[in-house]
């Protein structure tokens, strides 16, 4: 009897830390039996063996941030019956997306002595905003328990289960006492999407948004709330640039709170 | 140099190196049977981080460099909030920067043993991947994922998570866990220990190229312990410098086919940081156990072959899980979380031992704790042209292997560094050009 063919597994790196990609080799139980279910097609960090496409699902880590980058993409996209991103940058933008709100000749200038040798975009953009996206897994890092289960779900042909929800409905779940209300501390629960099962709450500090916005976030109900517990306009506007910085809600909201 | 009859002058090309951390390649260009270029090139792309962090408040160091790297985020995070606390006058208990040590070890491990096991041991056995050894050699790929894990373990419960920790800030952590957290962990790290004794044993049977070379080491050196931390700035040859003169000794220079900035001495030579770096220049800081194994499998300073970096890489691996069973036995923890910080104008300087080297912080600060300058260097950026320097140096010996063999020893040599492309763009496709 033939052999079933195994679905091709490809990562795929942009800008970015490797962190998301790491968390793959961070499945330190689950590693082998991954390698078991699907054939590892193309994933350099790990192997240097590179099968050709095309792949049953390309997992996409990283920003657009180069104009070699912003076609490399559209190529991996031919090639991938799925494509899924994986992190804060691939789906946001990342970080280095705090350039979107300056100028990025400042930036070059600051860090290189030959800013003629640099080739980079003005801005750091999601891949969503280059190519269709099939799913997209928050974080920064991604959780490794979602990056296996979001694997899994496509390899069974079901949606992937990973709440749209707050950090609160996490936070309230393990039972942790409110920081924000408790503390005054200021915490992004409300507004970020679950996925790290509420992390800094249980650690004594606020939530700081490394998962991007949940759906539907009411970020100026919570800007206001934080005014009227003393923060500054800077202060506020620093919350919302963070590692999801270019998510359009936070993008917005720190907009709202720039040179006022 | 071998003589042979293969050809002198060629091209080989490996266009985007695998098992290291990010985007890089090599180009190696062939004439005549001697090496006319070795670049490194990183297209990693830039980002910035040394330009947005102006403007940040001293709080966010730790959590925004973290993010320069998500194998050794720890390392961002030491040496950030130490450069900071320089800047303020902050001085952390000892309680709190014995478990900073414990966290380190941690990631020491799993960086160490990732690397050791999933991206150096294949070359050394001629697999392409982990996975196709774990098939002939199931015991070992095993003991060298539970060893990783349990290096993680202490990571996700000092750190909260083992990439991109939440625990850290400047003066210390947001929370300790309870006492009996640390215990649970003791009974996995002392089997670790032990795996780690035969992890040392097995990377000493590996075949080892013959490539012994002279070098500038440069690690850091403690009083009392083996470098990690903090320390002064020493090499085998004579540097000793606090490392508030780090900026003195070092610079860096900007080359055209790199997105990483090169460091060099002030003279333009290179030097050579990490693991080789550090047990040649701290081998009487290991413990009695470290000490005693590397003796046993014949390893004593000094070291200057790079290939055998992988043996003084497990070798710092059991003195991490010995270090951190120590930490955790003296059982003392700290009665608060975190020393009081109040910011102040000046400049600051942070340098701690990545496992990949050193890794070097600067902040300068206005009054209210707003950063106007920052300068970030990593390991990999300082080694970026001692790794050429060794392709340079290894092609020639080696022009009797074809060129499939010649690239995949070049990768080998560049892996010896563990090189980090992410953190250093702030790396790899391999280009072998032989011509006439």
């Amino acid at each position: 009897m033939a052999e079933i063919k195994k679905p091709k597994l490809a990562v795929w790196k942009f800008a970015s830390c490797d962190g998301c990609q790491l968390s793959l080799l961070d499945c330190e139980d689950e590693l082998l039996a991954v390698a078991d279910s699907v054939q590892i097609a193309n994933f350099p960090e790990a192997s240097r063996e590179i099968i050709k496409g095309p792949y049953d699902i390309s997992l996409v880590e990283g920003s657009i941030t180069t104009p070699h980058d912003a076609e490399r993409i559209h190529r991996i996209r031919r090639q991938s019956k799925l494509l899924i991103t994986i992190g804060a940058c691939a789906t946001a933008g990342g970080i280095q997306a705090l350039r979107n709100f300056t100028s990025v000749d400042s930036y070059v200038t600051t860090v290189y002595a030959t800013p003629a040798y640099i080739s980079t975009l003005k801005k750091s953009t999601p891949i969503s905003e280059h190519v269709p996206v099939d799913f997209e897994l928050r974080g920064c890092p991604v959780n490794k328990y979602q990056l296996l289960e979001v694997i899994n779900a496509y390899l069974n042909g079901r949606k992937p289960n990973t709440p749209p929800h707050s950090v609160c409905m996490e936070c309230k779940s393990k039972g942790l006492v409110c920081v924000a209300v408790a503390q005054k501390t200021v915490c992004m629960g409300p507004l970020t999407h679950a996925g790290c099962g509420a992390l800094c709450p249980e650690y004594n500090r606020g939530c700081f948004g490394c998962y991007g916005p949940k759906e539907t976030p009411n970020t100026a109900s919570l800007a206001a709330w934080w005014r009227e517990h003393g923060e500054k306009n800077t202060d506020i506007m620093r919350s919302f640039r963070g590692f999801n910085a270019y998510a359009e809600p936070f993008r917005k909201e720190s907009e709202a709170h720039e040179n006022i | 140099m071998k003589t042979s009859d293969a050809p002198k002058n060629s091209t080989i090309k490996v266009d985007y190196l695998a098992r290291v951390e990010g985007e890089g390649s090599l180009y190696v260009k062939i004439k005549k049977g001697q090496v006319t270029d070795a670049r490194l090139k990183i297209f990693e792309p830039p980002r910035f981080f040394e330009a947005f962090l102006r403007g940040r408040t001293w709080k966010e160091p730790p959590d925004i460099t973290a993010r320069i790297c998500g194998i050794c985020p720890v390392a961002y995070q030491m040496s950030s909030c130490h450069a900071i606390e320089d800047a303020f006058g902050v001085k952390i208990s000892p309680e709190i920067r014995e478990l900073r040590r414990l966290l380190y070890c941690g990631e020491w491990i799993e960086s160490h043993v990732l690397h050791v096991y999933m991206l150096h041991a294949p070359d050394f056995l001629g697999y392409q991947d982990v996975i196709a050894l774990s098939k002939d050699h199931p015991e070992a790929a095993q003991r060298g994922l539970r060893m990783k894990k349990i290096g993680n373990d202490i990571v996700t419960l000092l750190g909260g998570r083992e990439i991109h920790p939440i625990n850290v800030r400047v003066g210390g952590f947001y929370k300790i866990p309870a006492k009996k957290r640390f215990a649970e962990l003791l009974e996995n790290l002392k089997w670790a220990r032990d795996a780690a004794v035969e992890t040392v044993r097995w990377a000493a049977t590996l075949p080892m190229p013959d490539f012994e070379q002279d070098y500038t080491f440069v690690a850091l050196r403690h009083a009392e312990e083996y470098g990690m931390n903090e320390g002064r700035l020493v090499s085998n040859k004579g540097l000793d410098i606090d490392i508030h003169q780090y900026n003195h000794t070092f610079f860096e220079k900007h080359v055209a086919h790199s997105n990483a900035l090169q460091s060099v001495m002030e003279d333009g030579s290179n030097y050579f940081v990490g693991p080789l770096a550090r047990f040649n220049l701290n081998f009487d800081r290991l413990s009695p156990l470290a000490r005693e194994i590397a003796r046993e499998v014949g390893y004593e300073p000094p070291v200057t072959n790079p290939f055998r970096s992988i043996v003084v890489r497990s070798i710092e691996t059991l003195y991490a899980f010995d270090e951190a069973i120590r930490i955790i036995e003296a059982d003392v923890f700290p009665e608060q979380a975190a020393v009081e910080v109040r910011p102040r104008a000046g400049t600051g300087y942070g340098c701690t031992e990545a496992p990949r080297g050193i890794l070097f912080h600067r902040y300068k600060f206005d009054e209210r704790g707003t950063i106007l300058d920052a300068q970030i260097v990593p390991p990999t950026s300082q080694n970026q042209s001692t790794i050429e320097r060794d392709l340079r140096n290894f092609v020639p010996r080696n022009l009797d292997l074809s060129d499939e063999e010649l690239t995949w020893k070049c990768e080998q040599a560049i892996r010896n560094y563990d090189p980090c492309i992410s953190c250093a763009t702030h790396f790899l496709k391999l280009d072998i050009e032989r011509e006439s």
